[in-house]
Parts: C-alpha cells; structure tokens; sequence
C-alpha cells in the first residue's frame, strides 16, 4: 500500500485553499487535490467571477482568479502539496479511506476534507448539450465577449441572472431574461437595476423547452408559458444559465448523507460529516451564504476538526 | 519552451501553411479557466513539440481569427492538419484528458 497522507483536501476554492492553509501550518503536509472539470475549474467558481469587492482585506476589491492564486500560494508556502487531477471514484467504508485519480493513481488518506463545491445548474432540454460552448454558457464573464451587437438570453430569477443579464449588456445589443415566475428570487435592487437597463427585456412565467440551433450554433430557443401553455420561438445567439448550483456530491456514491437539495450534511458547529474522519466545508455544505468568505470560513474550520481528531487517533 | 504567441495576421503562413498539425489555445487575459489551461498548453509544448505545433492566440487581439471559426467559449483548443480544422476542445480539462483528447496528434 502507498503511504497514507495525513489529510487529503479534495477542491480548490475557497475552503480547499483555507483548509490547506491551516492544515499546512499544522504540519499536516496536506495533498490538494485540485479537480480539473467535474466539479467545474481549477479553482473554483471564484475563477470564473472578475471584481471581488467583498472579499475583506483589499480595499480596492480584487479579481476572482487571483484572489485564488494568492491563496493557493500561501497554502503552498506551508507544504501543501498539489495534485491538478479529478477524482474519480471514492471508497470511504474503510480507514485509510481510498480516492482513485482519473489518471489511474490510488491515494490514502487519514482525513478527509470535502471541499467540492457546486456547479452551475443546467436544464436538461434537447440542444443544451450540443450547443454547449457553441452558444450556451453558464459563465457570462468567461463567454460575453463572443456576443458583441448580439441577442442573448439569460434564463433565471435571482441575483446571479440580474448581474449576468446587466454585465452582457456591455457587450450584447440586446439581453432577455426568461423566467419561469412572474416574481424574482433576485433582491429588489438588482431586479430594479436590470428593468432601468433599457437593453434588457424581460420574457416571464415562461420555461426553455427546448435549444434551437443551424450550423452549430444557437439560434433561438422555444419556450412555453408555464401558465396556458402555448409554445413559440424565440430568436437568439446565445443562452446564459443561472439558475443555481448543484453540489458536487456525485463522488461519494450515497455514502455522506445529504440534505433534500443535496448538501452534505454536517453536525454543526463542526464539520464532521457521518463518517468518521471525513469533513466538510464551503459550498457543498452550505445552500444558506455561499459566499467566498464563508467557504473559506469553513475551510478553516475543516481542517481545525481534521487537526484535532487526527491528535485522538492512536495509529 | 512555452506555447508561442500567433496573430490574426501570422494565421496563413504559421497554421494554414504548417507542415506538422498545430494546436492552437484560444485565451484571454479576463478569462479564469483560460490560465488554468495555458501552463498545461506550455507543457504540452515542451513535451510535444517535436510532433504538434503549440500556439497560443489571445481573442482580444485578435478577434478576427476567433470570429472565423466561430469560438464561443474560451478556453477553446483547436487542432488545424493541412489548413483545416481537425479537431475542437471547448472548456478547461486537466493534462491527462487532453493527452487522451489528443491521442492521435501525439502518437
């Protein structure tokens, strides 16, 4: 058997980095374990925002992806190791518990942290997967720049479809936002930011049904109001989802328990999951603030509880 | 030896004229999944250079090529063989499953 690590930390966001940070400095020697694409970027959704402005500690605000790096540089100054790879399949009913990379290699872990995060949220509708990346898009700061003088649809309700709607209109001529209600899970000043921008209109109680698309790339979408019914096209170049986050839970194959939205479970104030040895923080635990500064909040929790239970193991 | 910058204008003469298949990383400063990608794009160079060109082309500054073939997400790598397009990753995926992705162009 290869030696066991004393902590593996499965994600690179926010928590995973905060986590690592602290077991680093706990002379852990903890193994990251970056992801590549299942659980979406390297380095978490903060990768894929620009100005964080709300992140304490830079006054002028700072940009997303190096807002990470920082992060992942102090974890390394420590000792942490990285590995930039997914992980692909978990066996957590022994300790050591086992993690299998999508390059084939076994790792061993005493501790585990869960730091997975969450991924956008698709809609499951004929066209959506082949138009992937030919139209659809679920980062609006990755993918707006391709839609200058363009019509694109921003399909949600909340905070993230207002700002995404709001930061097209720098490059769009034209911004619908589709939703299937008549009112917004969005606060009032973003819904009222979005209704004063004169490029965006707004298409309500109506669902995507379907993604139209010619020559391999979108060309309109057919929705259907939720409230008669009826069915009709509407012509577009693009469609931008934001419509929530799905936990990346996949990995563990029912073995942590999880909330009705698929959350993993902790027994706050901690983060143990109901496997012994196995801890949880940031996004895949938390549907209440999922913001940068509680997943690393969490991380830092994580890996204070891996430190101390560590200590109480005899082996 | 990193992944070497091409513009709209070295287009002709660096991809479509290219004896060897060339790939091309698709990027842009703004974009996040982008420099996840571009460290694995300059390893790729460094260890395969021999059998695949790797270029590297920013969408800010040049725009035209992206248009042309009609990039939509970035990251996007393209593999050009002979002037044409032989084949396309869109989004950011980690070095194994590129080398898989790119089996043909390295074997």
């Amino acid at each position: 058997m290869t030696d066991a690590h004393d902590v593996i930390i499965l994600g690179s966001g926010p928590a995973g980095l905060t986590a690592a940070v602290y077991a680093a400095r706990a002379n852990l020697k903890p193994l990251v374990v970056e992801g590549v694409v299942e659980g979406g970027p390297t380095g978490g959704q903060l990768t894929l925002t620009t100005d964080v402005e709300n992140f304490p500690g830079f006054p002028e605000g700072i940009m997303g992806p190096e807002l990470i790096l920082n992060m992942r540089q102090q974890a390394e100054r420590f000792g942490t190791t990285f590995l930039t790879e997914d992980v692909t399949a978990t066996a957590l009913d022994a300790r050591p518990f086992r993690l299998s990379t999508a390059s084939g290699q076994d790792l061993h872990a005493r501790a585990l942290i869960v730091a997975t995060g969450a991924k956008p949220r698709r809609l499951d509708v004929p066209g959506e997967d082949a138009l992937w990346g030919s139209g659809v898009s679920a980062c609006a700061t990755c993918d707006g720049f391709f839609f200058r003088d363009k019509h694109v649809v921003v399909v949600g309700g909340g905070d993230s479809a207002m700002e995404e709607a709001t930061f097209l209109t720098k490059f769009a001529s034209r911004v619908t936002i589709v939703h299937r209600r008549e009112e917004f899970r969005a606060s009032a000043i973003m819904v009222e930011r979005a209704q004063r921008n004169d490029r965006i209109a707004f298409e309500l109680n109506a669902a995507v049904v379907e993604v139209l698309g010619a020559d391999g790339t979108v060309t309109g979408l057919l929705l259907e109001d939720t409230v008669t019914g009826e069915r009709r096209e509407l012509a577009c170049d693009g469609m931008f989802l934001a419509i929530g986050h799905i936990p990346n839970t996949s990995l563990f194959d029912g073995a942590l328990d999880t909330d009705g939205e698929g959350y993993l479970v902790v027994d706050e104030p901690s983060t143990r999951t109901n496997i012994e040895g196995v801890f949880a923080c940031g996004d895949v635990m938390d549907h209440t603030y999922r913001q940068a500064i509680t997943a690393a909040g969490t991380g830092c929790r994580a890996a204070i509880d891996a430190e101390r239970w560590l200590a109480d193991q005899d082996d | 030896m990193p992944a070497t910058p091409v513009t709209d204008a070295q287009w002709p003469t660096e991809v479509l004229e290219s004896d060897l298949p060339v790939l091309i990383d698709f990027w842009a400063e703004w974009c996040g999944p982008c420099r996840m990608v571009s460290p694995i794009v300059d390893q790729l160079a460094d260890e395969h250079g021999a059998k695949l060109r790797v270029l590297k082309l920013n969408v800010d500054e040049n725009p035209a090529t992206a248009r042309d073939y009609g990039i939509m997400s970035i990251p996007t790598l393209l593999v050009m063989k002979g002037g044409q397009e032989a084949k396309r990753i869109v989004g950011a995926k980690g070095k194994a499953q590129l080398e898989a992705d790119l089996d043909a162009f390295l074997a």
